[in-house]
């Protein structure tokens, strides 16, 4: 019994290093400014990062299927502006989950194109992923098809060896309109071994609780919030569209632009038997701006 | 069930091979729309507007046009320019709004408007210095 527990520890910590290297990653020195997007966990607005950007961003996930362990799922992101209509992206995703073990659960590549270049009323951009991601991922960076808790119920020791290779679709369109964002995502995601497109939404609504700027270097001025709230979920697969069978979250979020970086906050709350009661995240972000010029002479000038 | 795949994802490709092309047009700021290039700054008259505006830049502006808004020499222009001494509030105002995303200048309508206007402040009141 002894050995067993002894055991099961160990196999735990083998992942540990690998898990706070990930959760290091934002915590680098030298983040200069502080990341611009909107605090949304799961809805993509159409602000891109800016050209020649590197964001680091880490978005933690805590829940607890019903009957099963809590965890803890841990995605660390560096987002660069690659031209003022191109992002590309990679994550890093791992979990750790209560008795159970720490797992690296894979990567996934991003990238995001705006295809018109002026501002409109609704802005589209498309969004293009690959992800390489074992069933033991529970980041929850989108919800399709019938994804439900119980999933995330499942043992890291069973779901740590499915292995997931799957393109991922996204038409993300969105509005500033006043002060408002208002930000809606449809999803297509296609398992690469043969399964069914299976599809999800998000939408998405934020503003900063004050519009003005006070004109003075402040942490807790009002206009460095902004509040909103998202909903997302799943819309089943080519099979079954349906909005049941799947799990739907509605999350107010607060951001808090600090000097340094950018902190948030939700909770999510599951809005049918499908969902986790609730899922609890937080986020950070810092951008290092222009690193393109640290590898220029006379820092970038000619 | 292959021949399937190969034609969506040559849809897909075609697809994105069209926006990317959309995505050569760029927008410039010679055409500004009449309405804009007639609109006054509302926030032009106070006096904290310089102020707000100036920190607006240094956030956001600076780590192109750098502090000085003179430029990186390079790719990152200047802002001391004829160009924008000759410009209406309401030219600048839109170009802040639409960026120019073809040529590396992001959108700022990312910033609420009243945010957008007292840069345009700060902007205005560099040309004099």
């Amino acid at each position: 019994m002894v050995r067993s527990s002894l055991s099961s520890a160990l196999n735990s910590c083998r992942h540990l290093p690998a898990f706070l290297v990930l959760a290091l990653v934002p915590a680098l020195p030298a983040p200069l400014l502080h990341a611009q997007e909107k605090p949304y966990f799961v809805t993509y607005s159409h602000d891109l990062e800016e050209p020649g950007n590197l964001e680091i961003e880490s978005k933690t996930a805590l829940g607890q299927p019903s009957g099963s362990n809590r965890y803890g799922a841990l995605a660390s992101e560096l987002e660069y502006g690659v031209t003022g209509w191109w992002t590309s992206e990679i994550y890093l995703d791992g979990q750790s989950t209560g008795q159970e073990s720490t797992l690296f659960t894979g990567f996934r590549l991003e990238n995001r194109f705006r295809p018109l270049m002026r501002e409109h009323w609704i802005n589209p951009v498309l969004y293009v992923e690959f992800e390489n991601i074992t069933g033991a991922d529970k980041n929850m960076l989108e919800v399709v098809g019938h994804d439900g808790q119980g999933d995330l119920a499942e043992l890291n020791a069973d779901t740590r060896h499915e292995h997931e290779h799957e393109a991922e679709l996204k038409l993300i369109l969105s509005s500033n309109l006043k002060a408002w964002n208002i930000s809606e995502n449809f999803i297509a995601e296609k398992n690469l071994g043969h399964e069914p497109w299976e599809f999800g939404y998000a939408l998405g609504a934020a503003r900063p609780l004050r519009t003005l700027g006070s004109g003075k270097p402040c942490v807790f001025c009002l206009e460095k919030f902004t509040a909103g709230a998202e909903m997302y979920g799943g819309l089943g697969d080519v099979a079954s569209l349906t909005l049941g069978d799947t799990s739907h979250y509605v999350a107010p979020i607060v951001g808090w632009q600090l000097p340094k970086g950018r902190l948030s906050f939700s909770t999510g709350f599951g809005l049918n038997s499908n969902s986790l009661d609730r899922v609890y995240r937080i986020g950070w972000a810092s951008e290092l701006p222009q690193i393109g010029t640290w590898f220029r002479r006379n820092g970038g000038t000619r | 069930m292959i021949i399937q795949n190969r034609r969506a994802l040559g849809i897909t490709g075609t697809l994105i091979g069209a926006l990317l092309f959309c995505a050569a047009a760029s927008s410039r700021w010679d055409h500004v729309p009449a309405k804009d290039h007639a609109r006054m700054n509302p926030l032009g008259s106070r006096p904290d507007s310089i102020a707000a505006g100036a920190l607006i830049y240094k956030e956001n502006c600076a780590q192109c046009h750098k502090d000085d808004a003179m430029g990186d020499g390079h790719k990152k222009p200047g802002l001391r320019t004829s160009r924008i001494k000759s410009a209406t509030d309401g030219d600048i105002e839109w170009f802040l709004r639409q960026g120019d995303l073809g040529h590396g200048m992001p959108s700022w309508s990312r910033l609420p408007e009243a945010q957008r206007w007292q840069l345009v402040a700060y902007l205005r009141s560099i040309q004099q210095q």
